[in-house]
């Protein structure tokens, strides 16, 4: 019994247009799914926080009808909580209400408690409760640039949050606006796109308004972040003072995922898509691409994915989990979920048929923690 | 108590107004269908939103979003008119009165 408690265990969470599901597996190739939770709501974002001696799946759950709201649980699922005030509202004086919430990020081991959000309308939040209730951070909401902030497709919205080990370097992706950074843990924030193009624009190298897809933190190089773009991807190693493409040798520079690896340097991930007009995998053969070398060079990764796949993967439609080597998830907006156990080399389908998937997390949990598989 | 106004029959009307909610907000209300306003003459919808949502804030939050505006799907009626086709949130309701609370059909 002592050993079964302590063995390891794999849960993936799947967010889609309607509803969450859960998967879990002994060695990440035999899934079991559960769900929907949150039937006919749409969940863009989640977190799954091991921390603090705790697995806490955290939620951003939104109603076409009732609107968007923040669910915890505590027992994977089991049952959910609903702060009672709710875990992110504007404050009185901003004449906000929240859209979505875009993402839900647990902060660092050592900062146990302390979880960001990015929502929509632009704007980021912290939470120092473990994700019950979230503060809105100041510097960016009253940032003079927020006027000239625009709205991609799907919104208006701070998707991307990157929290150096201090806690002091904080950068923020948001579409549409660029990347912006903070040296003092979230009080003050400048843009920083230099060599980031958007061509979409009459300037197409302007201070702020790029169209980031998602940004990424390199797992062992400080100062070392990726970024997606709406066209283009790119590499800074100066903590994003300045951006050099590292595109050559994908099959196209569109796409919404960058993931890095959770230890290594250098290695991240991102799923091609042929272009903004196009937004399909190239030829409609769906591959996730790596690098190993920071950008300089790209592998393709498609064993076990199908012959033909049209559909898009939205930018937190994919993830990592924790494990060596680490397991890489993503989603497609034709509702399958892949996932690889070895880092991209090959991939089992988890499920099929699924609503559109917004958003994946995965963790490494003890198998103790999971119902008994039948 | 009562409000004072008298009904046709001559029986003193009821001076509650009725907020009847369907079926899937009804766990935020301690499984109520229907909460209750006390009234004594005609108040807003916004009075009584905010009086039977009082001790249910999940609830209130579903129905109206921070800055007080109803939520786009959400369709509140006083006596069979849509108050948005009304005054909206200033909508008078009369003591007696019923206020419904319907999602729209939305969503694909």
């Amino acid at each position: 019994m002592g050993r079964m408690a302590t063995a390891e265990s794999y849960v993936l969470a799947i967010g889609t247009k309607k509803g969450l599901w859960l998967a879990t597996s002994p060695d990440r190739k035999d899934w079991s799914l559960s769900g929907p939770h949150f039937l006919m709501s749409e969940v863009p974002s989640i977190a799954i926080d091991t921390r603090d001696g705790r697995t806490r799946i955290l939620v951003g759950v939104r109603s076409e009808h009732w609107g968007p709201t923040v669910f915890h649980s505590d027992d994977l699922g089991g049952s959910w909580t609903e702060p009672e005030n709710g875990a992110i509202t504007f404050p009185d004086g901003t004449d906000a209400a929240l859209e979505r919430i875009w993402q839900i990020h647990p902060d660092a081991d050592s900062r146990p408690g302390v979880v960001w959000a990015g929502c929509e309308p632009i704007s980021v939040w912290k939470s120092t409760d473990g994700g019950e209730h979230f503060e809105l951070n100041r510097g960016l909401w009253d940032h003079p640039h927020r006027s000239e902030w625009g709205a991609g497709y799907g919104g208006a919205a701070a998707h991307s949050i990157v929290v150096d080990p201090t806690g002091e370097k904080v950068h923020v992706a948001m579409s549409t606006g660029g990347v912006y950074r903070s040296l003092d843990g979230g009080a003050s924030w400048e843009p920083r796109n230099k060599g980031i193009s958007a061509y979409f624009m009459p300037d197409p190298n302007p201070e702020f308004g790029q169209c980031v897809h998602k940004i990424a933190a390199d797992a062992a190089v400080d100062g070392r972040l990726y970024a997606q773009n709406h066209h283009g991807v790119y590499r800074s190693d100066d903590d994003a003072e300045s951006w050099e493409s590292i595109a050559e040798g994908l099959p196209a520079d569109f796409g919404f995922v960058m993931l890095t690896h959770p230890r290594r340097a250098g290695t991240a991930w991102v799923v091609p898509l042929k272009a903004d007009g196009e937004r399909i995998p190239p030829d409609g053969k769906l591959a996730v691409h790596r690098t190993d070398d920071a950008g300089a060079s790209w592998k393709r990764l498609d064993a076990g994915l199908p012959e033909a796949e049209y559909n898009a993967v939205l930018r937190d439609a994919a993830s990592v989990d924790g494990a060596e080597p680490a397991g890489v998830y993503f989603g497609t907006r034709g509702g399958s979920v892949y996932a690889s156990a070895d880092e991209g080399e090959h991939f089992t389908e988890v499920a099929s048929h699924l609503p559109d998937v917004l958003c994946v997390r995965a963790a490494v949990v003890s198998a103790a923690l999971l119902p008994a598989r039948p | 108590m009562t409000s004072g106004v008298i009904s046709g029959d001559g029986m003193p009307a009821d001076p509650a107004i009725s907020v009847v909610l369907p079926s899937v907000l009804q766990p935020l209300a301690g499984g109520q269908s229907i909460l209750t306003a006390p009234a004594e003459a005609a108040v807003t919808v916004e009075w009584v939103l905010d009086t039977v949502t009082g001790d249910y804030p999940a609830l209130s939050r579903r129905l109206r979003d921070e800055t007080g505006s109803v939520r786009r799907y959400v369709n509140i009626y006083v006596n069979g008119n849509e108050i948005r086709r009304l005054q909206g949130l200033v909508t008078a309701v009369a003591p007696g009165q019923e206020v419904l609370i319907i999602q729209s059909v939305a969503g694909g």
